[in-house]
C-alpha cells in the first residue's frame, strides 16, 4: 500500500462532475497528511476535456481509461477498469464522489480490492494511528457519526457533493493510458438509453440553487411562477411529497425521505412548512430561505433568512428583483 | 425462478433521533422499528412478478437483526413472501456494512436465487452499500435506484430505469441479477390480519454465526470499518426574520443573499 490517495473522477459525455472537482480538496488535504500523491482516474470514452477539467484541479498524476464499451455507465465494466487503475497505484484512501455512480460503484470496488468503505462523508483525516477517520450524517441528517476505517487496509469513501469547494492548480500532471481489460461476464448489463427526465429545466441533484413548492401552491399552475424563478436563477424546480401527492409535480422532483436527498448551495422553500420528512431531504443545503405565511412553520427554524409573508406576493416580486441584478 | 429479498429493520422515519448515553447507538427506548422503507418496494415488487408469472417459484425474505426484527418478517411474509431466514447472533452486531453483505452472500451463495431485490439504502445508516456489495460477492450483476423494471421480450433478463440526475439510465441486465429499489415502483400493499395471521405459520429458518460455515473468513476479508461517537447534527445558526412590507423584504432578502451569504 502507497501513500497516494486516489480519486474517481466521474465524467460523462467527456464533462467532468463538479463533485469530482470538489473531492480534489479533501485528497490534497489527506495527501499532505500521508506524503503521497494525489493520483486522479478518468474511465469512459473520449476523455480528454474530462482528463483537462480535472488537470487544472492540481493532481499531481492522471490515469485514463478510455474505450468504446465504456462509454456509458455499467456498474460492472466501470468495476472492472476503476479496480484496475486503484491496483495498479495501491492507494492508501481512495475517494468518489457520492453521487448516483458513485455510490453504486464503490461497494463493488471495495470488496474488489479487499477495503474498507465510508459512504457519503462530510468530513475526513488521518487519524494519529494512521488510520482514515471521517464523519457521515445518519438517520436522514437527525444525527452524525464518527468512523474509523482499519489502517492495516486499503480506505475507500464517497464524499457528499456540495461539502468542498473545488481547488484550482497548475495542471500539467503527468497522464498515463491503461487499456480496458474488461472481466469475463461484464457484458451482462447493457445500457440502452438516458432518458431524460423533466425536460429543460435542471434536476434537483444537479443544480446550486432550488426553488422549492409545497402544497400551499395549491395546483400545477401556481408552480410556474416558481419556474419562471428558477429560469432566472438557473435553478432546479423541487417540491414536497404533499406537493407530489396531490400531483402538483412528478415525483422525480421530489425533495425528502422517499424524495431525493440534496445538498445545493441555496435552497428556497416556498410554502412549505418543514415536514420532518421534507427536512431529511434538504437540511444540508448550505443557504436555506424560507417564505410562509405561517411564523411558526418549522422550516423557519432552519433557515438562514425568513419573509412571513403570502408566496404568490413574494416569488413575483423576487423574480423581478433578481432580474434587475447584473448577474 | 426463485426470488430473494434482502430486508432490514429500522427506527420509523418520524423517530425523534435522541443520543444514548454511551454516544454508539442511539436511545432505542420507545422507538417504532418498522420494515425499512425502501425494502418495502422490493418486497412489493416480488409479490407483483409472482401474480403477473407463471414461472416464480419461490419468494423468500432475509433478514440480519436481533430477536425483535422477526416483526419486520412477519410483515413481509404476510405481504406474500413464503418462507424466511433470520440471521441473529451477537457476532452478526458488530459486522459493518460490507461484511453484513459477506454474512448474506455466505448464506445465499448455494440457494439459486435468480433475483434479489432489496431496497437502495437503509434509512436508519444510510449507507446504500449492501445491494451492490452482494451483487459483488455473489459475482451476479445489479442495477442501482431503480423505479421501473420489467422482463425483456426474452424473458431471461430484465429492463430496468435507474435514477441518475436528470434523466433514466434504461438498463437490460441478465439472471441472475440483484436490483435495489427506489420510490416510483409499487407502493407496499397493506398486510391484511388474515394475512399476518397466517404469516405466523410460514417457515423461518434461523441461523447462528455458528450454521454459517465460513462466517469468519468470509467477512475477515472485507470492511470493518467502526461507527463510533454520535452527534446531534451541526446547529445552524438562527436565521434572520426579514421583517416590513413583501416588497422591501424581498429588495433586503436578495441583498443579503448577495452580500452576506454570497449565494447568487
Amino acid at each position: 500500500m502507497t501513500n497516494d490517495i486516489f480519486i474517481f473522477a466521474e465524467q460523462r459525455n467527456d464533462k467532468l462532475h463538479p463533485a469530482a472537482l470538489q473531492i480534489v480538496t479533501p485528497a490534497k488535504a489527506l495527501a499532505e497528511k500521508t506524503g503521497g500523491q494525489v493520483v486522479a482516474c478518468v474511465i469512459g470514452d473520449a476523455i480528454d476535456n474530462a482528463a483537462t477539467a480535472i488537470d487544472k484541479a492540481g493532481v499531481e498524476r492522471i490515469i485514463t481509461i478510455s474505450d468504446p464499451s465504456l462509454a456509458m455507465y455499467s456498474a460492472l465494466r466501470y468495476r472492472t477498469a476503476l479496480t484496475a487503475a486503484v491496483q495498479k497505484v495501491d492507494p492508501k484512501v481512495t475517494l468518489l464522489p457520492a453521487t448516483f455512480m458513485g455510490r453504486d460503484l464503490s461497494p463493488r470496488v471495495a470488496v474488489r480490492t479487499k477495503a474498507a468503505l465510508a459512504t457519503d462523508v462530510i468530513e475526513l483525516q488521518i487519524n494519529d494511528g494512521g488510520a482514515l477517520d471521517v464523519v457521515r450524517p445518519i438517520y436522514n441528517g437527525k444525527a452524525t457519526c464518527h468512523v474509523t476505517l482499519p489502517a492495516d487496509r486499503p480506505a475507500i469513501a464517497s464524499v457528499r457533493p456540495n461539502t468542498f469547494a473545488a481547488p484550482s492548480g497548475a495542471g500539467g500532471a503527468q497522464r498515463e493510458a491503461l487499456s480496458f481489460e474488461p472481466a469475463s461476464g461484464d457484458e451482462r448489463i447493457d445500457v440502452k438509453e438516458i432518458a431524460k427526465t423533466g425536460g429543460d429545466i435542471k434536476d434537483v441533484t444537479e443544480a446550486d440553487i432550488i426553488v422549492s413548492g409545497g402544497r400551499a401552491l395549491k395546483n400545477e399552475d401556481n408552480f410556474k411562477i416558481l419556474f419562471d424563478l428558477a429560469k432566472e436563477l438557473d435553478a432546479a424546480v423541487g417540491a414536497s411529497r404533499a406537493a407530489c401527492d396531490a400531483g402538483y409535480q412528478p415525483h422525480t422532483r421530489q425533495v425528502g425521505l422517499t424524495g431525493k436527498t440534496v445538498t445545493p448551495k441555496l435552497y428556497f422553500a416556498f410554502g412549505i412548512s418543514g415536514a420532518i420528512q421534507h427536512m431529511a431531504g434538504m437540511r444540508g443545503s448550505k443557504v436555506i430561505v424560507a417564505v410562509n405565511t405561517d411564523p411558526e412553520a418549522p422550516m423557519f427554524r432552519v433557515a438562514d433568512y425568513g419573509i412571513v409573508a403570502d408566496l404568490f406576493k413574494v416569488v413575483p416580486l423576487l423574480t423581478a428583483e433578481i432580474k434587475k441584478l447584473e448577474r | 425462478m426463485k426470488i430473494l429479498v434482502v430486508v432490514k429493520q429500522v427506527p420509523d422515519s418520524t423517530t425523534v433521533i435522541r443520543i444514548g448515553s454511551d454516544g454508539k447507538d442511539i436511545d432505542r427506548a420507545g422507538v417504532k422499528m418498522v420494515v425499512n422503507p425502501f425494502d418495502e418496494f422490493a418486497i412489493e415488487q416480488a409479490v407483483r412478478l409472482r401474480e403477473t408469472r407463471s414461472d416464480v417459484e419461490s419468494i423468500t425474505a432475509l433478514i440480519v437483526g436481533p430477536a425483535q426484527a422477526a416483526e419486520a418478517l412477519r410483515t413481509v411474509l404476510a405481504v406474500g413472501a413464503n418462507d424466511a431466514i433470520h440471521l441473529e447472533d451477537q457476532a452478526f452486531d458488530q459486522l459493518d456494512d460490507l461484511q453484513t453483505a459477506a454474512l448474506i452472500a455466505a448464506v445465499v451463495k448455494a440457494g439459486g436465487y435468480d433475483l434479489v431485490l432489496a431496497g437502495k439504502q437503509e434509512i436508519d445508516l444510510d449507507s446504500g452499500q449492501l445491494g451492490p456489495a452482494l451483487a459483488e460477492l455473489l459475482d451476479i450483476p445489479h442495477v442501482g435506484v431503480v423505479t421501473k423494471l420489467e422482463f425483456a421480450d426474452d424473458g431471461k433478463s430484465l429492463v430496468a430505469n435507474r435514477r441518475i440526475e436528470g434523466a433514466d439510465e434504461v438498463v437490460q441486465v441478465s439472471l441472475p441479477a440483484l436490483i435495489t429499489c427506489e420510490k416510483g415502483l409499487g407502493e407496499m400493499r397493506y398486510p391484511s390480519l388474515p394475512n399476518l395471521m397466517k404469516a405466523k405459520k410460514k417457515p423461518v429458518r434461523k441461523l447462528t454465526a455458528a450454521d454459517v460455515p465460513g462466517f469468519a473468513e468470509a467477512t475477515a476479508g472485507v470492511g470493518g470499518s467502526t461507527m463510533h461517537t454520535l452527534e446531534p447534527p451541526p446547529e445552524r445558526p438562527p436565521g434572520k426574520i426579514l421583517d416590513g412590507e413583501p416588497d422591501e423584504a424581498v429588495r433586503e432578502l436578495v441583498r443579503l443573499l448577495r452580500e452576506e451569504a454570497k449565494a447568487i
